[in-house]
């Protein structure tokens, strides 16, 4: 497991792609090789760190990892594969999008909280770098903005996690999820629900969540397109992971207690987020507030508790982070033509760009839960969990009214991604010069994206693939 | 035979003795060797302090109760460790003076060149050795005599460049305050040994137990005072006022020097005192207010002030008070059974982080002959490494995970919130957020920005390189893997 640290030799394009595309093969060899009938971590690989505080390295996958981890390689190699050529600096380019990618890589694997923590930390500095430097638009303000509500949210979930620690019984207190688990099941357990709604708060604003969501749309449209994939595709489901991980496990009751309190703010997300996205008039900012609005469709899986909820929030998360990669991918190799994402003075570019019209199309119907494609999966096996729930609460209110809300939610998601396609591609061609002399998307751009589709389309269409490890993962 | 008498079971005197005779032998030669260059004494007094901090791992004996001088001079885990701290920063700061002795042969006026040099390699050795005495202060005297020793060698290091006016302003600065300080250290014990008549801090405990309530109000003020004296050692609000004037004037290897082993060295006097003071329920209470309300008043006055600063020392200066802050705040939480090793591990994470800090400020500077942060703008143009370097001790100084800084603040949250302190932890986190701005301000600064005067490359000796990258990997290797520095607390 050890490999997965990725060496920065000579982090020069290749060097970059040699190690992202070696990663996901890996992972694949892994996720094949895994023993479904064992299930459980599997691959542990453990080293003391401090004695003291009983904290050790571990490193191992299980289902739900090693789906995280096949996300993340399959994100960073299109991520990479996709950025087009570097002006300025290309070595700290690629060395922050790979320590990125290692980091994530870390964290999904780890089984040791401290670690877990810490890996997806080593992010927020590159991609504070990142958007500075190769960023658009009002990218300092940007920058800042995210740094700090990921920093001040992710210090939430440090206190959070030490807080846990110290609720352990002296003696047997751990950072190791299992050993957590262990103690939680066995009764010597008991965190008090102060520390969920901590950890909720912290998680929540690395997932923007409503009403800690603000900084998102303005880092997607501002970071160049591979951080963003990086980030709205695989980083911002760290906090998902994180919940699905071992917040959910370790607090049943305070989940219960706080229900209403999470489905209102999920509701906030769908709804109010996506009203809010159909009233951009510009593509990326479209992008990253969906991006935000169907976190609450996640979200809505978690707070079901069960069984189909947590799986299809688990496919869903997987299949949303290749969707909104892919998205943010051809966003960006639209921008580097037209200069320009407003609706108003773009249309009609089907006619000269048929490859990029054709793979958008593709990402459009993926993004709004078609069936064929992951995140169809995903969204109906969230709707059915959270209906299995509120039907076993006897028709507890909150949760009919939050998936009823999910259910409109499609709809309007729906209506703004339909919109914004014909808004770029159909329609009269604008006399501009912007849109005169658009080529077609090159290979660097066209490959990626369709690797991308075509894993959307292969776990949609075999959600089995991924399900059989994600259930048991939660079983 | 005779040999193994005077050497084994050996008297742990002999370790400051040897320091104090290594400077002493670097003055002597220094003056009568004619054509020794400066470099060679640096790296004499670089190896010889290497050999000492070796012999710290030899068996010592601690002192026969009966000797006079165990009376005044304690040797337990504590005191080794912090000894061992002083000798480490004390080889740092030798080291960091080599890249800097341009700067000092430029600000000293000499008949001939690199006169005046010599002198600022030994400085630190005193210095250390009266460290090394105060960490094993049990008794008052030892504390005073130990603190004025570590005074006398700060006022003429850090007034060095007597060219300078800043340096001579901040040599004044401190010269007063310090003084004054150090008025309020002897007139507090006076009061504290006029309530319980003994001088010896081990034995205070014993000695307020068996008072009567009516003297516990001059007792408070004696103690008080001592506070106050040490306080303005560490740096903390509101007897903060000295430090960014003083960082910004002095030579940058004595800034470093202050503000790592100066302020250990206070901690471990305010840590002595309070495990005491803290026996007695009654001080007990009180004395939790005041530390309380210094640590809260230190995280926030530190954080917010460093905000605003666009002068790297400066900044360093209050991030400096901000960094008492974090270490007040396991103060605070005495009592905690891991607060002794919180406060070891943060100062031990502070030494490394601050010192790589200042020597790749130092380096720039050197370059630019300012220290504003702007003369940091593009360094990642003119030197990819240093900018590396940097970013590294930004982020643990940060407190980012993966990096030795993140070790130090998450023992010290938790010792905090062990203690159930959640007032302070939430002060805290507020600092914590505001610290990731200042810092990363420097961080935007090195990437972001272009550089101002034409993107000429700094050239990094292979040798400074070496400790650079050692520093730099010291950070990194043991925010992931700390235990080697959990062994030193042994």
């Amino acid at each position: 497991m050890a490999v997965f640290f990725i060496a920065l030799g000579g982090p020069a394009r290749f060097t970059a792609l040699l190690a992202t595309g070696l990663n996901l093969l890996l992972t694949l060899f892994l996720f094949a090789r895994y023993d479904q009938l064992i299930g459980g971590w599997q691959y542990v690989r453990e080293m003391a760190v401090l004695p003291q505080l009983r904290l050790n390295f571990s490193l191992g996958a299980d289902g739900l990892s090693l789906t995280m981890l096949l996300l993340t390689t399959l994100v960073s190699f299109a991520a990479i594969w996709t950025a087009p050529k570097i002006e300025r600096s290309p070595q700290l380019f690629y060395c922050c999008l790979l320590l990125i990618s290692g980091g994530l890589v870390g964290a999904f694997s780890s089984i040791d909280l401290f670690f877990l923590y810490g890996f997806h930390e080593i992010a927020l500095i590159p991609v504070f770098i990142m958007i500075g430097i190769w960023g658009s638009g009002d990218r300092q303000r940007a920058a800042w903005k995210a740094t700090l509500y990921l920093g001040a949210g992710s210090f939430l979930v440090l206190l959070g996690i030490v807080a846990l620690y110290l609720s352990g019984p002296a003696g047997l207190r751990s950072f190791d999820v299992r050993s957590l688990l262990e103690m939680a099941q066995s009764d010597l357990f008991h965190p008090a629900s102060w520390i969920y709604l901590l950890l909720l708060a912290g998680l929540g604003t690395l997932v923007s969540l409503f009403p800690f969501h603000s900084w998102a749309p303005s880092t997607y449209s501002s970071a160049p397109p591979s951080t963003a994939m990086l980030h709205a595709g695989v980083l911002k489901k760290f906090g998902l992971y994180g919940l699905l991980r071992f917040v959910l496990p370790l607090f049943p009751e305070a989940v219960t207690q706080f229900s209403t309190l999470l489905l209102a703010l999920l509701t906030c997300n769908i709804l109010y987020i996506g009203y809010v996205t159909m009233a951009q008039r510009r593509l990326d900012w479209t992008l990253a507030y969906s991006s935000v609005m169907h976190m609450g469709t996640i979200f809505l899986g978690l707070a079901s508790m069960n069984m189909m909820g947590l799986s299809g929030a688990g496919l869903f998360m997987f299949g949303h982070g290749l969707s909104i990669a892919l998205l943010l991918a051809l966003c960006g190799a639209l921008k580097r033509r037209t200069t320009t994402l407003e609706y108003h003075e773009l249309g009609g570019l089907a006619k000269l760009t048929p490859r990029l019209s054709l793979l958008f199309g593709f990402a459009t119907m993926a993004s709004l839960g078609l069936p064929g494609f992951t995140n169809f999966a995903g969204e109906v096996l969230i709707f059915f969990g959270a209906t299995a729930t509120a039907v076993i609460d006897h028709g507890s209110l909150p949760f009919i009214v939050a998936t009823i809300a999910a259910v409109w939610g499609v709809v309007i998601s729906s209506i703004y991604m339909l919109r914004a396609y014909r808004a770029v591609f159909f329609g009269a061609l604008r006399e501009t010069a912007r849109c005169a002399a658009v080529q077609d998307l090159r290979p660097f751009e066209f490959l990626p994206a369709s690797l991308l589709i075509v894993c959307l389309l292969v776990t949609g269409i075999f959600p089995k693939l991924l399900l059989k490890m994600l259930t048991l993962a939660f079983s | 035979m005779l040999l193994a008498d005077l050497f084994y079971p050996v008297n742990p005197l002999y370790l400051e003795f040897s320091v104090v005779l290594l400077g002493l032998a670097l003055l002597v030669v220094e003056a009568f060797v004619p054509g020794c260059s400066k470099k060679a004494l640096a790296l004499i007094g670089v190896t010889g302090l290497l050999l000492i901090l070796l012999a710290t791992w030899l068996p010592w004996q601690p002192l026969d109760p009966s000797m006079a001088s165990a009376h005044f001079y304690t040797w337990d885990a504590l005191a080794l460790f912090f000894k061992r701290f002083m000798i480490v920063m004390t080889i740092l700061t030798m080291l960091m003076s080599l890249p800097f002795v341009p700067s000092i042969e430029r600000s000293i006026p000499g008949e001939k060149s690199g006169s005046g040099v010599g002198e600022f390699f030994i400085l630190p050795i005193f210095a250390c050795a009266s460290l090394m005495w105060l960490v094993s202060a049990v008794n008052f005297i030892m504390l005073f005599v130990s603190l004025e020793c570590l005074s006398i060698v700060l006022y003429v290091a850090i007034t060095y460049f007597r060219n300078d006016s800043k340096s001579l302003e901040a040599g004044t600065k401190y010269l007063i305050l310090s003084a004054l300080a150090t008025g309020f250290l002897v007139y507090g014990i006076a009061w504290i040994f006029g309530t319980t008549g003994t001088m010896s801090i081990n034995e205070l405990s014993k000695a307020i137990a068996g008072l009567p309530l009516s003297s516990l109000t001059p007792l408070l003020f004696g103690i008080g005072l001592i506070l106050v004296a040490f306080c303005f050692k560490i740096g903390a609000v509101p007897f903060q006022f000295w430090l960014p004037d003083v960082y910004q004037g002095a030579p940058t290897p004595i800034t470093a020097f202050l503000s790592v082993a100066s302020k250990a060295g206070g901690f471990v006097i305010l840590l002595r005192l309070l495990e005491q003071l803290y026996t007695i329920p009654l001080l007990a209470k009180k004395m939790s207010v005041i530390v309380l309300a210094l640590a809260v008043m230190t995280l926030l006055f530190g954080n917010l002030a460093a905000m605003a600063q666009s002068n790297m020392k400066r900044l360093l200066a209050y991030s400096s008070i901000a960094h008492t802050g974090y270490l007040l705040m396991a103060v605070v939480s005495i009592g905690a059974p891991l607060m002794g090793m919180a406060i070891q591990c943060y100062l031990a994470a502070y030494l490394l982080m601050t010192s790589l800090a200042f020597l790749v400020l130092l380096i720039v500077s050197q370059k630019l002959s300012n220290d504003e942060l702007y003369s940091f703008q593009g360094l990642h143009q003119r030197s990819p490494f240093l900018a590396c370097a940097m970013t590294i001790a930004m982020a643990s100084l940060a407190g980012l995970p993966l990096t030795i800084g993140f070790i130090g603040k998450l023992f010290v949250f938790e010792v905090a919130l062990q203690q159930r302190h959640y007032g302070l932890v939430v002060i805290g986190s507020i600092s914590v957020v505001a610290g990731l701005y200042y810092y990363l301000k420097v961080v935007r600064a090195m990437y972001w920005q272009q550089p101002s005067e034409g993107a000429y490359p700094i050239v990094v000796s292979k040798k400074i390189g070496c400790l650079i990258g050692a520093l730099a990997g010291g950070i990194v290797v043991l925010g992931i893997y700390p235990a080697p520095l959990f062994f030193l607390f042994k």
